[in-house]
C-alpha cells in the first residue's frame, strides 16, 4: 500500500487518537462539561495498540519520515498515559517507615557494619586521643574553629551549642540545610567506587570525635554532652546511613555480581536511594532537636543525657525490629 | 546511523525513537534554572531581610529547598522538565520511555553532587560524552534518559508535483534518501537542493539545476502513492 492510501485508510483513526490525547492533556481528569470527543476513554487502550500497529507498518513500508515521527510521538504520548500514571500513596509513606525502611537497613547490615566502623572507628579513637593530648586537635582543626567551638560549648553560656544572637528556628534551618548537604555529598560520592564516602565518613568522625574529645579534655565535657546528647542518634545514626547508601552504590561498581556494572549499579540505586529518604527524615528529626531541644539549659544534663541514651536505644530498637512481621 | 536517538521497546512490541538531548542544550538548560533560582532566592531575600532570624531560618529554608528539591520536584510534578528544561524543549524520561518518578528523579538530582565534580559538571560531562545517550552518572543511576519533547510534529512537506515512476527499481535505503531529500528541499536554497539532486545523475538523467530536484520530488511524489 502506498502512502497516500495508508493515511487516505487510517487518517480518521490518527486523528481521533491525536485528538483525544490533546482533549486529555486540555482537561486533565476535571472538566467534563468540555465536548465529548469521538474516542471513549475505554476505548483508548485498544485504539492505542492500533497506532501502534500502523507505527509499525509505517516503519516496515518505509514512508515518509514526518508520518513516522507522527506516529512516533502519538505512541510515545499514549505510552506515556498508559504505563506512566502510578500515583504515589499516602499510605506508602507509612508503610516505609513501619517496615520498608527498617527492613531495607537490615538487607544491608554489612554495609550498616563498615560504614559505623569508618566513622565511629575514628570518632571513638579521636575521643581517647585526645583525651591524653589534648593539643592533637591543631593538626585537624584551625585555631580560629577551635577557639569558636570551645565558646559555643563554655559552660557560662546560658544556651549550648550556639552563638548568643542565634535563634533557635535560624538554628534548625542552619543545620538542615548543612547537614543533609554532608550526607547528600556522603551519598553521591558513592558512586566513584566507594572512595568520596569512605572521605566524607572518615573525616566527619575525625572532626566530630576530635571536638568532642578537645572539649571534654579542656573542661567543657558538660554542656558539649548534653548539647549534643538529644540529637546525636538521629544525626550520627543518618550520617552512617548515608554512608551506607554511598557504599551500595560503590560496591556495585566494584564487585557486579555476574550482571553489567551499569545494570548493578541501576539495581543498587533503588535500596540505596530508600536508605537515602530515610536518612533525610532522620537529618530533618535531628535538625528538629538540635535546634530546639538541645540548647536548653533549664534542664538538668542528667535528664538530657537520659533522653539521649533513650533516643539511641529507640533507633536501635526501630532498626532491629521494625517490619519484621509477616503481612506485608 | 549517526543519528542521536535511543530505542525504547514498548509491551506492543514496538520500539519508540526518542531523540537524546546533548551537553549544551542541557547546560543551557541548567544555567536557566540556575537564573530562575537566583531570582527566586533574592526575591525571598528581599522579603525576608527585613525579618530577622526568623529571615535567615526562611532564608536557609529556600537555599536548601532550590538547590536540592528544585528540580526533583519539577521532573516528577510538570512532565519531566524543569522550566530550564521546558524552555529548551528537553524531558527526563526512564529508559523504559516511562515519566520519570520520585525514586528515579531524586536519583539523578542527588548525584549531581558527584557529577559537579571536580568543578562545573566536568565528570558529568566526561560521562555524557562517552556514551551514546549522553547520560550524566546520575542518569546511569536513575536509569533515566533526557531527550527532546516533540509535541507538535511536523507536517507531512513533501511538495506536490506531477509523479514520474523512476526508470528502474529503487532499493528501500534509495527510496528513503528520495523521500528525505524531497522532504528537504523545500527547506533548501535552490541551488543547495539542485548541487544535491544532482548528485543521483542516474535518476536525474542530466538534468541540472532546478530540473534536476523537480525530477526527485516527481519521483518522491510516486513513491508514496500520489497519482
Amino acid at each position: 500500500m502506498k502512502q497516500a492510501a495508508f493515511e487516505q485508510r487510517y487518517g480518521g483513526e490518527i486523528v481521533r487518537f491525536e485528538s483525544w490525547l490533546e482533549h486529555k492533556r486540555a482537561t486533565g481528569k476535571r472538566d467534563p462539561t468540555r465536548p465529548v470527543i469521538a474516542l471513549a476513554d475505554v476505548d483508548m487502550p485498544s485504539a492505542y495498540r492500533r497506532i501502534c500497529q500502523l507505527l509499525a507498518l509505517a516503519r516496515d513500508r518505509q514512508y515518509s519520515p514526518d508520518l513516522i515521527d507522527r506516529l512516533n510521538q502519538l505512541v510515545l504520548r499514549g505510552h506515556h498515559l498508559l504505563y506512566g500514571a502510578r500515583g504515589g500513596h499516602p499510605a506508602r509513606v507509612l508503610k516505609f517507615l513501619a517496615a520498608d525502611f527498617p527492613r531495607v537497613v537490615r538487607d544491608e547490615w554489612r554495609l550498616v557494619a563498615a560504614s559505623t566502623l569508618l566513622f565511629f572507628g575514628p570518632l571513638l579513637g579521636m575521643i581517647a586521643a585526645l583525651a591524653v593530648y589534648p593539643d592533637f586537635i591543631y593538626y585537624l582543626l584551625d585555631p580560629r574553629q577551635v577557639a569558636q567551638y570551645q565558646d559555643m560549648y563554655d559552660p557560662s553560656n546560658p544556651r549550648l551549642g550556639m552563638r548568643e544572637s542565634d535563634d533557635n528556628l535560624m538554628m534548625f534551618a542552619f543545620y538542615i540545610w548543612n547537614n543533609v548537604k554532608i550526607g547528600f555529598q556522603t551519598f553521591a560520592t558513592g558512586m566513584a567506587f566507594g572512595l568520596g564516602t569512605i572521605f566524607y565518613l572518615l573525616s566527619n568522625g575525625l572532626t566530630i570525635g576530635a571536638v568532642a574529645g578537645y572539649l571534654t579534655a579542656v573542661g567543657h565535657g558538660v554542656p558539649f554532652w548534653s548539647f549534643v546528647s538529644g540529637h546525636s542518634a538521629m544525626e550520627l545514626g543518618a550520617i552512617v546511613l548515608s554512608g551506607v547508601a554511598g557504599l551500595k552504590l560503590g560496591g556495585a561498581l566494584i564487585a557486579p555480581r555476574g550482571l553489567s556494572r551499569k545494570a548493578a549499579l541501576v539495581q543498587a540505586a533503588r535500596p540505596a536511594v530508600k536508605v537515602m529518604y530515610g536518612a533525610a527524615l532522620m537529618f530533618l528529626i535531628a535538625a528538629f532537636i538540635e535546634g530546639f531541644w538541645s540548647p536548653l539549659t533549664t534542664l538538668p544534663p542528667t535528664t538530657k543525657y537520659a533522653v539521649g541514651i533513650s533516643m539511641w536505644l529507640a533507633v536501635l530498637l526501630y532498626f532491629l525490629f521494625a517490619g519484621r512481621g509477616r503481612g506485608n | 546511523m549517526l543519528d542521536t536517538t535511543a530505542r525504547i521497546g514498548t509491551p506492543e512490541g514496538i520500539e519508540l525513537t526518542l531523540r537524546v538531548a546533548g551537553p549544551v542544550p542541557r547546560a543551557l538548560a541548567w544555567v536557566l534554572d540556575l537564573l530562575i533560582r537566583g531570582v527566586i532566592l533574592v526575591a525571598i531575600g528581599f522579603g525576608a531581610g527585613a525579618l530577622g532570624q526568623f529571615g535567615a531560618a526562611v532564608m536557609l529554608l529556600s537555599m536548601f529547598l532550590l538547590e536540592w528539591l528544585y528540580p526533583a520536584w519539577f521532573e516528577v510534578n510538570w512532565s519531566g522538565s524543569t522550566p530550564g528544561k521546558r524552555a529548551l524543549g528537553l524531558m527526563v524520561l526512564h529508559d523504559d520511555g516511562t515519566p520519570v518518578r520520585w525514586s528515579a528523579a531524586l536519583t539523578r538530582n542527588l548525584l549531581r553532587a558527584l557529577d559537579f565534580l571536580p568543578f562545573m559538571y566536568f565528570l558529568g560531562y566526561c560521562a555524557m560524552v562517552s556514551n551514546r545517550d549522553f547520560k550524566r552518572l546520575g542518569d546511569f543511576a536513575a536509569n533515566t534518559l533526557v531527550v527532546y519533547r516533540d509535541e507538535k510534529p511536523r507536517p507531512l512537506t513533501i511538495p506536490e508535483a506531477a509523479p514520474f515512476a523512476p526508470p528502474f527499481q529503487l532499493s528501500a535505503a534509495e527510496q528513503r534518501t528520495v523521500l528525505d531529500f524531497a522532504e528537504r528541499s523545500a527547506r533548501l536554497t535552490p541551488e543547495r537542493s539542485a548541487e544535491l539532486a544532482e548528485i543521483a545523475s542516474s535518476l536525474t538523467a542530466g538534468r541540472s539545476g532546478d530540473a534536476a530536484t523537480g525530477r526527485l520530488v516527481a519521483l518522491a511524489n510516486h513513491l508514496i502513492g500520489r497519482r
